[in-house]
């Protein structure tokens, strides 16, 4: 357990660039996933694949909003930007979303982000949406699964990423 | 200047077996605006919620991140404990490092790793979170129930029962609905009326139910807790409250040539009616389309016959206007229209009726006081045949895509009452399928067809047709895998149900979602089968999708309870994370306000001092007590302006970078 030390203390200091330096360190490539995932559904499901201890791989981050409909094609497309590899977006099964008709707009407004980003060299299997409920524990561990196999096929995302992000 | 702290959580060993702890308090110090990183072994503990307290206090932490179970499971124990030490409670995130990590990955350097980016992230989101206050509004303790049928009785007994003021907004001159014109009802076969009109009266007596007959709510505005309604109330021409209901001027009244509604048009009324001898209020009205003395000025008959004084033919439509906390939606439905399906020559032959006109043609109060008689002739028939799903589980556009659910349990009722009281007739039921579950539901039919030894015919009917003073049923019999002709003196058309031809046009002045059968929306299907997805809206009976009398009550009491808790409650605390829209960036383009589920986008022009330059512009405003904060209209809006506060772009995106780090 460590103590309370200001920042600024140098031995926290070293433990901390010790820390930064063994992610760095990384010999083999492992893909960067952003997962979005609705409150109601299939965040959720995410917490009872854990409770259930259905692993998925680490590489895998997932971000909570309220709806799948919340996310913007802005945040998809900042992602590919800063260099993930894989974006993948879950919501409530169709007819299922906690406000109805979310996950509705979800599935148009992305079969068009999609493609277009299929378009400009984002391959199609880079993108994914999919509904899990909050029973699907399974589901959004073989989903998840699935998915990082798919995108370790691909390789890394080379296209679109702003190589000034890159350090 | 930002001072975040950040907790890591042990979880015993459910966290700390697979990730590296000390690592995750060591990258959280070095994280902007961090200036305090600490672990424990179980944060939600009291002891550990000390410490949160503690160093909120002792470093002026504006912002925490606890790093721990899924924030499902402990978010608000950590907002409560943020909110004692003076923190604003939504000042606080959750990193998922057990659920969503330690849980799922066996090797601790990988799940070392992952913890610290769901930290970085974390942090990175609550550097721009600001604090947020949840809401109040008011509850105006008065419901209101649209329909008074079965279901709209049931919901409004309920609600006043709890000790609260409820309107009952009816458009007939009667309450009852459908249910008053039945005459036995499945499966149990007990009277309709004898069960209904007690109903009736204690909703008519009842001293927190006011009973709004004759009438239809207009508009409708305001929101969950304070609505407000106009309702116009028809004139009746007649004082409803001098009238005493003796009936003498219908007996008096020369215009005898107005369909019956009640008795589906199968006779004639006078001009001046009371619906049924049970009706409530049990008060005349007159329809104006068949009065001799307002559509010619002469005659004036019954006003010379009431002794009570009760006709008033300047009588004018009157509007009440009452604010409520609660709108109960309890329209009901009618039979489609049986002519759609002219094979079965419903329009050209009075023998060929629907089940709704059998219900009254068996009623004793009914126009041949039920003994069955063919309409055309007025004699006794000896053969009836029945023809299920006429216009339901239709694909061809025809009909409904829906099954009615009660045809086949009241046709097996209709088929049983004859065979009982006539045993002498002969009875025919043409099904694609008996559909029968229920309580009691499949003794019932079998009961029909064992017992009673109705003839159940598998297949559908092509035509019906009259010959020789008798009509003709050819139909197909799927199990003989044959044609069969019929010759039958009645033909009963099982029709299907269609929701009340008002229900879009309530449904829109209640912005209440409604699907492409006219039914309403249920908030979810499964879990709020009561409440619209528009928050203070209710559901109860068919308008919400084909029912039973049982299940109708069972929902009008769930609606009921629903609305109870609403209007227990004194002031209603809304959800902080709601959308907003910034009126410089705003274009008005009314984008947003078509994606909302709950109508809670609307618009207003608003001065705007656009740095510097004045000018008034129709900007977009939401309704904090409806929003539901789902998010849909902020990514629609083109000009950015809508957010979502609590997840907004911004501190999204962050998340986004922090993971892609
Ligand atoms: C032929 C037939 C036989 C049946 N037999 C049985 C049976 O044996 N057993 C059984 O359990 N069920 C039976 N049913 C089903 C039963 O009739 C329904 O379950 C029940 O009537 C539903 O009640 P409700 O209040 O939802 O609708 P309704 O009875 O239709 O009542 C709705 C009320 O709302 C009013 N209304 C509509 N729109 C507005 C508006 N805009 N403003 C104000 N008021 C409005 C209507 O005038 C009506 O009074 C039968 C149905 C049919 C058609
Ligand atoms: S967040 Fe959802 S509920 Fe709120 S105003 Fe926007 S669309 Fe409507
Ligand atoms: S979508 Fe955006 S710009 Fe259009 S009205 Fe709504 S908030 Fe204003
Ligand atoms: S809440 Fe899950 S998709 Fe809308």
């Amino acid at each position: 357990m460590s103590v309370n030390v200001s920042v600024n203390e140098p031995a926290v200091k070293a433990a901390a660039e010790n820390a930064a330096g063994a992610n760095t360190e990384n010999k083999e490539w492992r893909p960067r996933i952003v997962a979005f995932c609705c409150n109601w559904c299939s965040y959720a499901g995410a917490d009872l694949a854990g409770s259930s201890r259905l692993s998925y791989p680490a590489d895998v981050k997932i971000i909570r909003v309220p709806c799948s409909c919340r996310v913007n094609p802005m945040f998809i497309l900042k992602a590919f930007e800063r260099g993930a590899d894989g974006v993948i977006l879950c919501g409530c099964h169709p007819g299922d979303c906690h406000y109805s008709t979310g996950n509705y707009y979800t599935r148009r407004r992305m079969a068009l982000l999609f493609s277009m980003l299929d378009y400009i060299g984002v391959e199609r299997g880079r993108t994914r949406v999919e509904w899990v409920s909050a029973a699907e524990g399974a589901r959004f561990s073989a989903v998840m699964n699935d998915f990082v196999a798919k995108i370790t096929e691909l390789g890394e995302n080379v296209k679109v990423g702003d190589l000034r992000c890159k350090k | 200047m930002q001072r975040l702290g950040v907790f890591v959580c042990w979880c015993g060993s459910n966290i700390a077996a697979t990730v590296d702890v000390d690592r995750v308090v060591a990258e959280a110090k070095v994280q902007p605006g961090v200036v305090f990183a600490q672990d424990y072994q179980y944060m939600c503990s009291e002891a550990g919620q000390n410490i949160i307290k503690d160093a909120i206090k002792q470093y002026g932490l504006n912002g925490i991140v606890v790093c721990s179970c899924s924030p499902r499971m402990h978010e608000a124990t950590f907002r409560k404990a943020a909110e004692a030490a003076g923190l604003n409670p939504y000042m606080v995130e959750i990193a998922n490092i057990r659920e969503h990590c330690s849980w799922i990955h066996k090797d601790k350097e990988a799940g070392t790793e992952k913890a610290c980016v769901l930290m970085r992230a974390a942090v990175a989101k609550v550097l721009l979170n600001t604090p947020l206050k949840a809401g109040e509004s008011k509850v105006v303790k008065r419901a209101l129930v649209i329909g008074g049928g079965i279901a709209g009785i049931q919901t409004a007994l309920d609600i006043a029962d709890a000790g609260f003021p409820v309107d009952i907004v009816e458009k007939n001159a009667t309450i009852g609905g459908r249910m008053a014109q039945l005459d036995k009802t499945f499966p149990t076969l007990d009277c309709s009326s004898c069960i209904l009109t007690p109903k009736m009266v204690e909703a008519k007596t009842n001293e927190n139910i006011r009973l709004i007959t004759y009438a239809e709510v207009e508009e409708v505005s305001g929101f969950v807790g304070s609505f407000k309604a106009k309702i116009r109330k028809k004139a009746r021409f007649v004082k409803e409250d001098v009238c005493t209901g003796c009936g003498v001027c219908m007996s008096k009244c020369p215009s005898k040539k107005g369909l019956n509604e009640f008795n589906m048009g199968l006779n004639n009324r006078p001009a001046i009616y009371i619906p049924f001898a049970q009706a409530i209020p049990n008060v005349a009205v007159i329809d104006k389309t068949q009065c001799i003395k307002l559509n010619t000025g002469k005659c004036g008959l019954c006003e010379k016959v009431c002794t009570a004084g009760a006709i008033d033919y300047t009588q004018q439509d009157e509007f009440i206007e009452e604010e409520y906390g609660a709108i109960v939606m309890a329209t009901g439905f009618r039979p489609i229209d049986a002519s759609k399906f002219d094979e079965y020559s419903y329009s050209t032959c009075k023998d060929v009726v629907t089940s709704l006109e059998l219900e009254r043609i068996m009623n004793a109060a009914g126009p041949t006081g039920g003994v069955l008689l063919r309409p055309s002739d007025g004699k006794h028939p000896h053969s009836i045949v029945f023809v299920q799903c006429v216009g339901s589980r239709d694909v061809s556009g025809r009909g409904k895509p829906y099954c009615s659910k009660i045809c086949c349990m009241y046709t097996a009722k209709h088929a049983m009452l004859i065979r009982d009281k006539y045993p002498d007739v002969e009875v025919h039921v043409f099904y694609i399928d008996v559909r029968t579950p229920g309580k009691n539901f499949d003794e019932f039919y079998r009961r029909a067809a064992e017992q009673y030894d109705v003839d159940y015919i598998k297949g559908q009917v092509g035509k019906v047709w009259e010959e020789d003073g008798h009509l003709v049923v050819r139909g197909v019999d799927l199990i003989a895998n044959e044609q069969i002709v019929l010759n039958t003196d009645m033909v009963v058309l099982a029709t299907a149900i269609e929701p009340d031809p008002t229900a879009r046009k309530v449904a829109n002045m209640l912005t209440a979602s409604i699907d492409t059968n006219d039914f309403i929306t249920e908030a979810h299907p499964k879990l709020r089968p009561v409440e619209s997805p528009t928050a203070g809206i209710f559901l109860s009976g068919v308008c919400q999708g084909p029912k039973d009398i049982p299940e109708t009550v069972s929902q009008a009491g769930a609606a009921a309870s629903k609305v109870i808790g609403l209007l227990s409650k004194n002031k209603l605390t809304t959800n902080p994370c709601v959308a907003h829209s910034d009126e410089l960036l705003c274009n008005g383009c009314s984008c947003c306000e078509k994606v909302c589920p709950y109508g809670a986008i609307s618009y207003d022009t608003h001065l705007i001092n656009d740095h510097g330059v004045k000018e008034t512009r129709r900007v977009a405003l939401v309704n904090e007590a409806l929003c539901q904060g789902c998010g849909a209209c902020t990514v629609v809006c083109p000009s950015g302006a809508m957010d979502l506060k609590g997840f907004s772009n911004k501190q999204i995106m962050a998340e986004v970078e922090a993971i892609c780090l």
